[in-house]
């Protein structure tokens, strides 16, 4: 069976599958659930300064969207960070060390704009025996209206400037945890990078409306009549979160950056692509949420499954192994000529290829009166949107075109050689050029 | 309780009350609307949909089934009460396994169709309760139409033309109105008298009158309703039943199937239908198994239910057959009846094998029987009426007749399975083309 053991940053741990920083790691009786149950490490709810600690509403928490059956497909969250003491989690997090040695604790830490406060509660974190900080610069509520959270990670150089007080004030890995609200990735996580951060971790959740009261006339969740943004997780933010991460890890600047992948980790084969586009090791949070810590028994076997099928023995072999073939669209091979093919054996002739591209995409399906759907390949663009929309798996595929094979659709023979924007006739900036 | 399933004879209270009252339960229970939004979810929406293809009154299948997804069983019971006013009961008593369930998708993909009656029924069900009548009349136009037959033809010819504007009276030559309905349909398919509160909910749309008591020939005369109203709608149903012809049939215990199943239906004590202990039905339709199966959930010892042909040839669907042998039904095939022995009343009731082409075998066996029911189909009774075809009234795509301003559907019209959603399309199609010649 392959190895899942993880090294990230130094930090070690029986799988490369982290519990979150969130609701689930918010206290000593969860966490030794969690590592009991097989998780391999815990980003432990984020710690605020000594004194009195933050409160949270005290109506809904969270908002929800559903899939069929209610399957849960996105949760957003208006929860802040931990509302216990700090001394009460310090002293648990040091019991939770010390019984569980071989698994990762990293301390998530929010503490306002200023260099005395990183520096004064790091070390006092240090002492729980935690192997390593993230900076939780992500929270979109609450925190970020005092000045923290994704108030911080909107603005680059407050992350390396936070990120080097605090490289300043430990010896222990440091994390940067960056929030999706921004333009562009790859200015935040240049920033954690020149402030000799360590790693960094994303995405934190994204700003967010769930529902709307229409009664009430009032976002949800609903507190009095009055809602707010929140912040939105779980598998509808994958790949949001999947774009990101790839953007950090073929960024010449940052691809030695370390990634820490977030956001709507379900599944062993979600965590294998995003180790696939460069992160070394996955963080769950709203899969645990809705299902149990005991998900992480499936994303064991099936990651080690796979590995043992695909001949990795650890996960090191396939972190970043996807990366490479992340590229700019003025890159793409516009020489690959495909068509949609349907498998008549495995069509239930339920006609929603034919509604959908008759509609709305290029009227390359056809009809019968007896409802035998077929593709006109002189009309199909290979759009995939008829493969998206089929309920059957693997009823509908795209074939490629072998070279010489003649296109339908354009009349042309398609041709051997790579061949994309940059090279093409049409592109105004390859006439100029000549 | 003095009797029990091992009483002699035709004798009532062979079971308690309360096993009576599990027995004539709700067939399928309403969906809870959990249970409707994860049915629904089930749909694919598909394009041009097959359900929708087989459903005799063309109910936009997929799109109600989307709106009870989406929250809105009301607006859900709208799209499918303006295709089938009577959509609540056909709901309850539609095959859906031979009409849109067995050609949904996800049957032919998984054998397992979505639960298009029930979610039809959880949408009718649901905007029924609220009190609601959602089809307002138009202005009165002043013309006046008779309809002969409160059954699901002429009850939903009489809603459309009711909507039209037509003042509309509807005769039935029983107590109450409903048709089969209210007297013809198995007890535990429409519970808590539903069948009478899907008629008041109907006619709450204005400009019926509904006549009881008045049939043609006894009352009524299709001259005089040619001479009072502007257009006529004959939904008489089927009133005859076919006779077994054998020997001995007049005998004590011999009845019709429809007999049995209305008495049943009105009565207001279960515990006080009588009931044989060992009881045959001949016929392989509805109409028998909905006589077996409640008489073996009165508490007959020994149900029999013996057609002459092949399973594969029963009008009854796989699923009717299923029900009838899961409630313990013992069904016979290849078996014509030839004899009913007994001195006065049927002891037994002898039977011989025959091929699927119907020819005897010489092989014979005889049953045990105290009690049979005979559901070997129905024929229309009456005189004076426009012409037939093959033992029923003639009608053209439109429901004309043979004479001008006289219309049919239903069971006693050509055209369509004797169902009461075909019943229902036929009526409803029917006035449209009535309110055409009215203008």
């Amino acid at each position: 069976m392959a190895d899942l053991t993880s090294d990230f940053i130094g930090i070690k741990s029986p799988n490369p599958f982290w519990l979150a920083s969130a609701p689930p790691t918010d206290k000593e009786y969860n966490v030794r659930r969690a590592f009991e149950a097989g998780w391999g490490g815990v980003v432990w709810k984020t710690l605020g300064e000594e004194g009195p600690p933050v409160v949270n509403v005290n109506g809904p928490r969270y908002g929800a969207i559903h899939g069929a059956d209610r399957r849960l497909l996105g949760l957003n969250n208006i929860e802040l960070i931990t509302d216990r003491p700090l001394e009460v989690n310090l002293e648990e997090m040091t019991r939770v060390k010390r019984d569980y040695p071989d698994h990762a604790l990293i301390a998530s830490v929010m503490v306002p704009c200023e260099e005395d406060a990183w520096k004064k509660i790091l070390p006092m974190i240090a002492e729980t025996g935690c192997d390593g900080f993230e900076l939780n610069f992500g929270c979109p509520h609450g925190m970020a209206e005092r000045g923290m959270g994704s108030a911080v990670g909107q603005v680059p150089d407050y992350i390396e400037m936070v990120a080097r007080w605090c490289k300043e004030a430990t010896d222990l890995p440091v994390i940067v945890k960056l929030t999706p609200n921004i333009t562009n990735i790859l200015y935040p996580a240049e920033a954690a990078l020149r402030g000799g951060a360590d790693a960094v971790s994303l995405i934190n959740t994204i700003n967010s409306i769930t529902s709307v009261n229409l009664d009430v006339m009032s976002p949800e969740p609903m507190i009095d009549g009055k809602g707010t943004h929140g912040g939105y997780c779980g598998p509808a933010v994958k790949p949001i979160a999947m774009n990101m991460v790839a953007e950090i890890a073929r960024n010449p600047e940052t691809a030695n950056l370390p990634i820490s992948g977030i956001g709507g980790i379900t599944t062993w084969r979600d965590a294998a692509e995003f180790m696939a586009l460069g992160a070394g090791n996955v963080q769950v949070c709203t899969a645990a949420m809705t299902y149990g810590f005991k998900i992480v028994q499936e994303m064991i076997s099936g990651l080690s499954q796979w590995m043992d099928e695909k001949g990795y023995t650890s996960t090191s072999d396939f972190v970043g192994m996807a990366t490479p073939n992340v590229t700019d669209w003025q890159y793409l091979n516009l020489n690959h000529i495909t068509k949609a093919e349907i498998n008549q054996d495995d069509c239930i002739k339920c006609g929603r290829c034919y509604a959908a591209c008759e509609d709305t995409s290029h009227q390359a399906i056809e009809m019968s009166e007896d409802r035998v759907f077929t593709v006109k390949d002189d009309e199909c663009v290979a759009c995939n949107l008829c493969v998206n929309v089929c309920p059957v798996e693997g009823c509908i595929t795209m074939r490629t075109l072998e070279p010489g094979e003649m296109d339908e659709r354009t009349g042309q023979p398609v041709a051997a050689e790579y061949g994309n924007w940059t090279v093409h006739p049409n592109n105004p900036s390859v006439q100029a050029a000549e | 309780m003095t009797n029990s399933p091992l009483s002699e004879g035709v004798v009532a209270g062979r079971l308690s009350g309360a096993e009576l009252t599990e027995n004539f339960a709700d067939l399928h229970p309403a969906l809870d609307t959990h249970e409707a939004l994860v049915a629904a979810d089930r749909c694919y929406f598909c394009h041009d949909a097959p359900c929708m293809e087989a459903c005799p009154t063309d109910i936009d299948i997929p799109l109600f089934i989307r709106q009870i997804a989406t929250g809105t069983p009301e607006a859900a019971a709208r799209t499918i009460l303006s295709q089938n006013i009577l959509g609540g009961m056909c709901a309850r008593v539609c095959p859906t396994e031979t009409l849109c369930e067995e050609v949904c998708v996800r049957e032919v993909a998984e054998g397992k169709p979505v639960k298009i009656g029930e979610l039809q029924r959880y949408a009718t069900d649901t905007l029924m309760a609220s009190g609601e009548h959602p089809f307002e009349r138009a202005p009165a136009t002043g013309k006046k139409v008779a309809v002969v037959g409160a059954g699901p033809a002429g009850l939903s010819c009489a809603h459309r033309l009711a909507t039209y504007g037509h003042d509309v009276t509807v005769f039935d030559g029983r107590a109450k109105p409903g048709g089969l309905n209210e007297f013809g349909i198995a007890s535990y398919k429409s519970v808590d008298n539903f069948a009478a509160r899907e008629v008041d909910w109907l006619l709450k749309i204005g400009g019926i009158t509904v006549e009881t008591g008045k049939r043609l020939g006894d009352g009524l005369s299709l001259a005089s309703l040619q001479a009072d109203y502007d257009a006529v709608f004959l939904g008489l149903g089927l009133g005859g039943v076919n006779a077994l012809g054998v020997e001995g049939e007049d005998k004590s215990g011999v009845d019709d199937a429809v007999d049995f199943i209305s008495d049943l239906r009105q009565a207001s004590d279960l515990a006080g239908v009588e009931i044989g202990r060992d009881v045959v039905v001949i016929g392989g339709g509805m109409t028998a198994v909905d006589a077996a199966v409640q008489a073996k959930l009165l508490g007959a010892l020994n149900v029999s239910l013996v057609y002459r042909r092949g399973r594969d040839r029963m009008n009854a669907s796989v699923f009717e057959q299923d029900l009838a042998a899961s409630k313990g039904v013992r069904i016979i095939t290849n078996a014509s009846p030839v004899a009913i022995h007994g001195n006065g009343s049927v002891r037994e009731i002898e039977f011989e094998y025959t091929d699927d082409d119907l020819n005897a075998t010489g092989q014979t066996v005889r049953l045990a029987a105290d009690q049979v029911f005979k559901a070997i189909g129905q024929t229309l009774v009456g005189d004076g009426l426009p012409d037939l075809d093959g033992g029923k009234i003639a009608v053209d795509g439109t429901g004309r007749t043979s004479v001008l301003g006289i219309w049919a559907g239903g069971d006693c019209a050509t055209g369509g399975d004797d169902l009461t959603v075909t019943a229902v399309a036929e009526g409803r199609d029917a006035a449209e083309d009535m309110h055409q010649s009215l203008a």
